[in-house]
């Protein structure tokens, strides 16, 4: 089970670095939506036994994160009329080595933090890690709106990785919630996205400056 | 069943309005719902429940210390609020109205939550709930506003999320059975693993600190605070606040229980000390008086971030203190509120002379500014000196030097802009617009209401008050 996993978390992991590293709007939300599906079919490796509730949690995160929320950026995408990141806060290839420098310091934290032995030498920690720092530098890095709502996934995505750890421990209702609050959070952040690309013209977070010191 | 009913009366409201046709008469249902929670939450402060030691929701000591100032503060600004929107009656209310009732119910629901879990979704859904009500203006400032609220406060609840999460992981590393309850947390006490119950604290001190406006993650507050409408500044500062400070409260007693407090107590004395620190010197800086609350709001958390690390005696103060800013900073938005639509703009180069323009707005303000700057008779003088006291009593005098040093900074700043925007002569456009404005009844009486009560609260602290600080002090500080 363990290496099936890691190779689903090291599959996240790359994809971590494609979403840096590209300029293409497209591309991004596409390694945010294949990342999303990578780690949503998880819980069935976890749980060897198939039963309702992981099959629910499985159906309801590929739908949400591969499908879905994709699809809706995509459609925003091509309201705004845009499909390049240019000029970010934090260039391409800095924003790389920030990435792949994160992905090295996530392992050697891991490293640090105690495992229970069935999940001893698997990679969730420093896979989760990893995405959340790769989340926060396109969070902080990118200008456009679009590219920051795949950033803010790209961390949600390691943060319910790191969730899988304790999928026992969870009782169904703190994940339905969990799950639901998160959808809406990204309908909030699309409704407000679509607001500013009426007032503003424009989804380039550059001109979002009226409010300042 | 009483502490349900805080819950689902404001979200039934909140269904009802919704539902409510009349775009002139839905605003009334805000205080009705209003009076309404603060019944049932002073009754059950006058006559608390036993709470289950397992349950995951109840009216437990420390939600009992906190949530009736969240309530009063709610109910008075719902009655400005039936004003405030009779002037705005160009713009539809309907979702307004709506998700400030829903906020009134999340927030009962997370001051009262003692799981985990349950405390992290309703966090996230009161921000969720509030995103509607900062841009009610619906100018592109606000919408930028907004944005930046979404991503600094979603990124921190995010990585509250991770910290519960390893909370979690500590207890089910140290062979916990996943019971995700304070309670069971803390019995479970130093069976935690360490280096997982250090790495929660961090991540649930930033992530609710964000929540909280603790600086640097108060990024978010001034913006949200100069563009939302008067009375959402006071709800955001008066209650959502809140119930991410008791949240660090509950975790804290859990780290604590780990056997942590040592290292818990350092961060929440620095990161509150930073917080004062960078509020006071913002606050010499700005000149708009709608950001200037903002900062007050950041340096009064600090003080609350303080309280918290100096031990029972520390806590008690904070709590006071939660009483004292919610209900101060209400009075001071509120009256903020009124000048702002008077003189038609916000700072201190487009206002002044407003002692001249709206005297009684005027008098309240600089009223409340003297309250939030610990200045006698109001309470918030009493409950910094408690905090004071607790520094020097638990050798703290470093702490205590700067603590002083941040609020004489604080005055200076706010004295300067205050006074600026109230004194001199009114500028001609000015007088034009304030025929826009009246100061009715209805904009004048909750402002004074509040800063009453909190005058009250600071001479004649009633007993049942004091009983339930130390209540809750005893349910955070077990005696072992």
């Amino acid at each position: 089970m363990n290496e099936t996993a890691n190779l689903l978390i090291g599959l996240a992991m790359g994809l971590n670095l494609l979403a840096l590293g590209s300029n293409r709007l497209p591309t991004i939300i596409w390694a945010m939506a294949a990342q999303g599906m990578a780690l949503g079919v998880m819980p069935m490796l976890i749980e060897p036994d198939f039963n309702w509730h992981v099959g629910l949690i499985v159906a309801a995160t590929v739908a949400g994160k591969g499908i879905v929320i994709p699809g809706l950026l995509r459609r925003a995408m091509r309201a705004a009329n845009i499909d390049r990141e240019i000029e970010p806060f934090i260039g391409f290839v800095p924003s790389l080595l920030l990435g792949a420098g994160g992905a090295i310091a996530a392992v050697a934290l891991a490293g640090m933090l105690p495992l229970l032995p069935e999940q001893a030498g698997s990679l969730f920690v420093p896979g989760a890690l990893a995405s959340v720092l790769t989340g926060f530098v396109l969070l902080i890095g990118r200008a456009k709106a679009i590219s920051q709502v795949c950033g803010y996934l790209i961390l949600e995505n390691g943060i319910y990785l790191f969730g899988l750890l304790l999928i026992h421990a969870m009782p169904l209702l703190v994940e339905a919630g969990i799950l639901l609050d998160l959808t809406v959070a990204v309908f909030v952040i699309g409704i407000i996205v679509d607001r500013i690309q009426r007032a503003f013209d424009s989804l380039d977070t550059r001109k979002l400056t009226a409010l300042r010191e | 069943m009483r502490e349900w009913a805080l819950i689902f009366v404001p979200l039934a409201g909140a269904g009802l309005v919704a539902l409510w046709p009349s775009n002139r008469t839905r605003p009334w249902l805000l205080p009705v719902v209003g009076l309404a929670h603060v019944v049932l939450t002073f009754w059950l402060l006058v006559d608390p429940p036993i709470v289950a030691p397992d349950a995951w929701l109840g009216f437990d000591p420390l939600a009992r210390a906190v949530l009736p100032a969240v309530s009063l503060l709610f109910m008075v600004c719902a009655c400005y609020g039936v004003s405030y929107l009779r002037m705005r009656s160009e713009r539809p209310n309907r979702v307004f109205v709506s998700t400030l009732l829903a906020v009134l119910g999340l927030l009962s629901a997370g001051h009262q939550a003692r799981h985990l879990g349950l405390l992290w979704i309703t966090t996230e859904a009161v921000t969720l709930a509030t995103v509607p009500l900062l841009h009610f203006n619906a100018t592109p400032r606000a919408f930028e506003a907004t944005w930046k609220y979404l991503l600094v406060c979603g990124t921190g609840i995010a990585l509250s999320l991770l910290g519960s999460f390893c909370l979690g992981y500590a207890s089910l590393y140290s062979g916990g059975s996943g019971d995700l309850t304070f309670t069971a947390l803390t019995a479970q006490g130093a069976g935690l693993s360490r280096p997982w119950v250090l790495t929660a604290w961090v991540l649930l001190l930033v992530g609710y600190g964000t929540k909280m406006g603790l600086a640097p993650m108060h990024t978010w507050k001034p913006d949200a605070y100069g563009e939302a409408p008067g009375i959402v500044g006071a709800i955001l500062a008066g209650g959502v606040t809140t119930v991410a400070f008791t949240a660090i409260l509950r975790v804290r007693s859990v780290v604590s229980a780990a056997g942590q407090s040592a290292a818990a107590d350092r961060t929440l004395l620095a990161i509150g000390l930073f917080s004062m620190l960078v509020a006071a010197l913002m606050l010499l800086g700005t000149r708009d008086f709608k950001r200037m609350l903002a900062y007050s709001s950041v340096e009064h958390m600090g003080i609350l971030s303080i309280g918290a690390a100096l031990g029972p005696a520390g806590a008690w103060a904070a709590l006071f203190h939660v009483w004292s800013n919610s209900l101060t900073k209400g009075g001071l938005f509120m009256s903020a509120g009124n000048i702002q639509r008077a003189a038609g703009g916000r700072t201190m180069d487009e206002v002044r002379g407003m002692a001249v323009l709206t005297p009684r707005s005027a008098a309240i303000f600089v009223a409340g500014m003297f309250a939030a700057t610990a200045c006698p008779p109001f309470s918030p003088f009493f409950s910094e000196m408690r905090v004071l006291r607790a520094a020097f009593e638990t050798r703290h005098g470093a702490v205590a030097g700067m603590f002083l040093a941040c609020l004489l900074f604080a005055f200076f700043g706010l004295t300067r802009l205050v006074f600026a925007i109230v004194d001199g002569r009114p500028r001609a456009a000015a007088k034009a617009a304030r025929d826009h404005f009246h100061e009715t009844a209805g904009v004048i009486v909750p402002p004074l209401l509040l800063l009453a009560i909190s005058l009250w609260l600071g001479l004649w602290t009633p007993t049942v008050l004091q009983d339930a600080w130390t209540a809750a002090v005893a349910q955070l500080f077990p005696i072992k």
